[in-house]
Formats: C-alpha cells, structure tokens, sequence
C-alpha cells in the first residue's frame, strides 16, 4: 500500500496529471488525495481554469503598429507586377 | 473560422484573412522568439520575417502538419539562426528550481495552513472573466523565457508536449517539468494579484 499523499505533495503531481503523464499509483494517490481534499480539489481547479483562459488569446496582445506594417507588407506582396 | 479556411482565403489573396491569422499568432510568435533573441526588437524582426515566408510559402504548404505547426517551425529556424548570430545561449537547464506553492501555507505536516483562494465563485467562468483572462495572460508575459516560450506553444497555442519538445529541441520529460513549473507560476501570480485586489 504506497503512502497516502500530502497536500504539498500533491500540488506537484497536477500539471502531469492534466497532461495525463502520471504512472497509473500516483494518478489513483492524487485522485484518492483529491477526493478528500476539498483545497487541493480547489487548487486543481484553479490550474484548470489557468490553463483555459491561457488559451484564450488576447488581442490586446498584438500592437496595432505590428498589424499595420505587416498588412502594407502583404499589400506590396500582392500587388500586380508592373513590368 | 478556423485556420484552413483562412489559409484557403488567404491563397487567393484575401487581406481580411491575412489580419485575422496575424491576430491569432503574432503576439505567440513574439513570445517564443524571445526564447532565442536578444531584444523585443529582434522578436519582432523575427516574426515579420516569418509572416513573410508564410506569403511566400503558402502555395507550397501541404498540410501535412497543421498551419500552427508548420508557422511556428519557420519561426523557430529563423529565431535560432538569429539567436547563434545574436550568441544568446539558450539555457541548458532550464528549469525553475522552486515549489509550486510556497511552503509556508502548508504545516509539517505538508497539510494546507493557508488553502488557495477561489478564483471566482464558479471556476468554469474563469474563460468568460475579463479580469482573470487578463490576469493569466499577463503573468505569461512575466515568466522567464523557457517557461514562456512553453506555455506559450503548449497552453496558448495548444500544441502537443510532443510538438513543442520537437520545436524547442528538449525532450518530452523536460517539456513537462517546464510547463508545470510555468503553470504554477501563473496560478500563484493570479491568486496573489486578486487576493491583494491590485491589478
């Protein structure tokens, strides 16, 4: 019988365990853990949930400059050659 | 839309298709150039760069990998030939040598002393949360360059582990070690920003 997880423990198996990369033990000693720990529950929720809103990309993100220089690239690209 | 169908337009030459895939992917192209050059200045130069061998090139994509693949790899081979020229060293060991959570919330015992604080009252509207979204996002900004470059294919982009390990040239087990630290970073910097009510 492996030893029962801790919270400071557990909070490191997360991100694997989202990736589906942990061994068969640790995933049932996190999911064991889990279903007694409500704040490692809320604490895998709070990854979830990072990991979802950093999957919404932000158009804030991109400069209007950066936009603008590349649409006049693309322009000049697709003008008809003149000679 | 998604990106085929831009690509298609953006074949026979369609601006508007052109602008929304630069939406999409500049500010990423950005982030993970930065993992090879120097300066923000050398990341932009490098994306450009990359947008223009995509006009020059989309004739001959054959979809054999998805378009997000097929543009970040252009961007990574450009990024790196400027990196060897800038001489940045890419960090051999680059991995955060820290704990996820700061082990002071925790008693010996390794038991929460001091638990996370919800992000908000229901955790699936965290996507739909202006704040949070803006929150996580810069705290991706924030992160040291492998970490960045990281979440920034896998979480962002949504690559695979195995991708990301392919571009950045890392293995797998690394890749993962990378974005657990990433994500715990980011996870701690969201909670500490709206526990403290700062923005």
């Amino acid at each position: 019988m492996p030893h029962p997880l801790v919270c400071r423990d557990a909070v490191e198996l997360m991100s694997d365990y989202l990736e589906g990369a942990l061994s068969r033990r640790d995933r049932r000693r996190l999911e064991r853990h889990l279903a007694g720990c409500p704040h490692c529950s809320a604490y895998l929720e709070q990854m979830r949930a990072t990991i979802a809103a950093a999957g919404v990309v932000a158009p804030e993100d991109l400069e209007p400059q950066a936009l603008d220089d590349l649409v006049e690239i693309f322009r000049k690209f697709h003008e008809p050659d003149e000679d | 839309m998604d990106d085929d169908e831009l690509l298609a337009q953006l074949l026979g030459g369609d601006e508007k298709a052109f602008a929304e895939l630069v939406g999409r992917y500049h500010a990423s192209l950005v982030r993970v150039a930065l993992y090879y050059v120097n300066s923000e200045a050398s990341a932009q130069d490098v994306a450009q760069e990359t947008w223009i061998a995509v006009m020059k090139g989309v004739e001959r994509f054959e979809g054999r990998s998805s378009f997000k693949t097929w543009l970040f790899r252009i961007l990574v081979n450009r990024a790196r030939t400027l990196g060897v020229k800038e001489h940045r060293t890419v960090p051999v060991d680059p991995t955060d040598p820290g704990a996820s959570v700061a082990a002071r919330r925790f008693d010996e015992g390794g038991t929460w002393r001091e638990p996370p604080v919800p992000f908000t009252e229901r955790v699936d509207d965290a996507i739909n949360n202006e704040r949070i979204l803006r929150l996580v996002h810069d705290a991706i900004r924030r992160l040291p360059e492998t970490q960045r470059a990281v979440v920034t294919l896998r979480d962002v982009q949504g690559l695979s582990t195995m991708e990301v390990a392919q571009l950045l040239e890392l293995s797998e087990a690394n890749v993962r070690v990378i974005l657990h630290r990433a994500r715990a970073r980011v996870r701690g910097d969201v909670e500490t920003k709206l526990k403290g009510g700062g923005a």
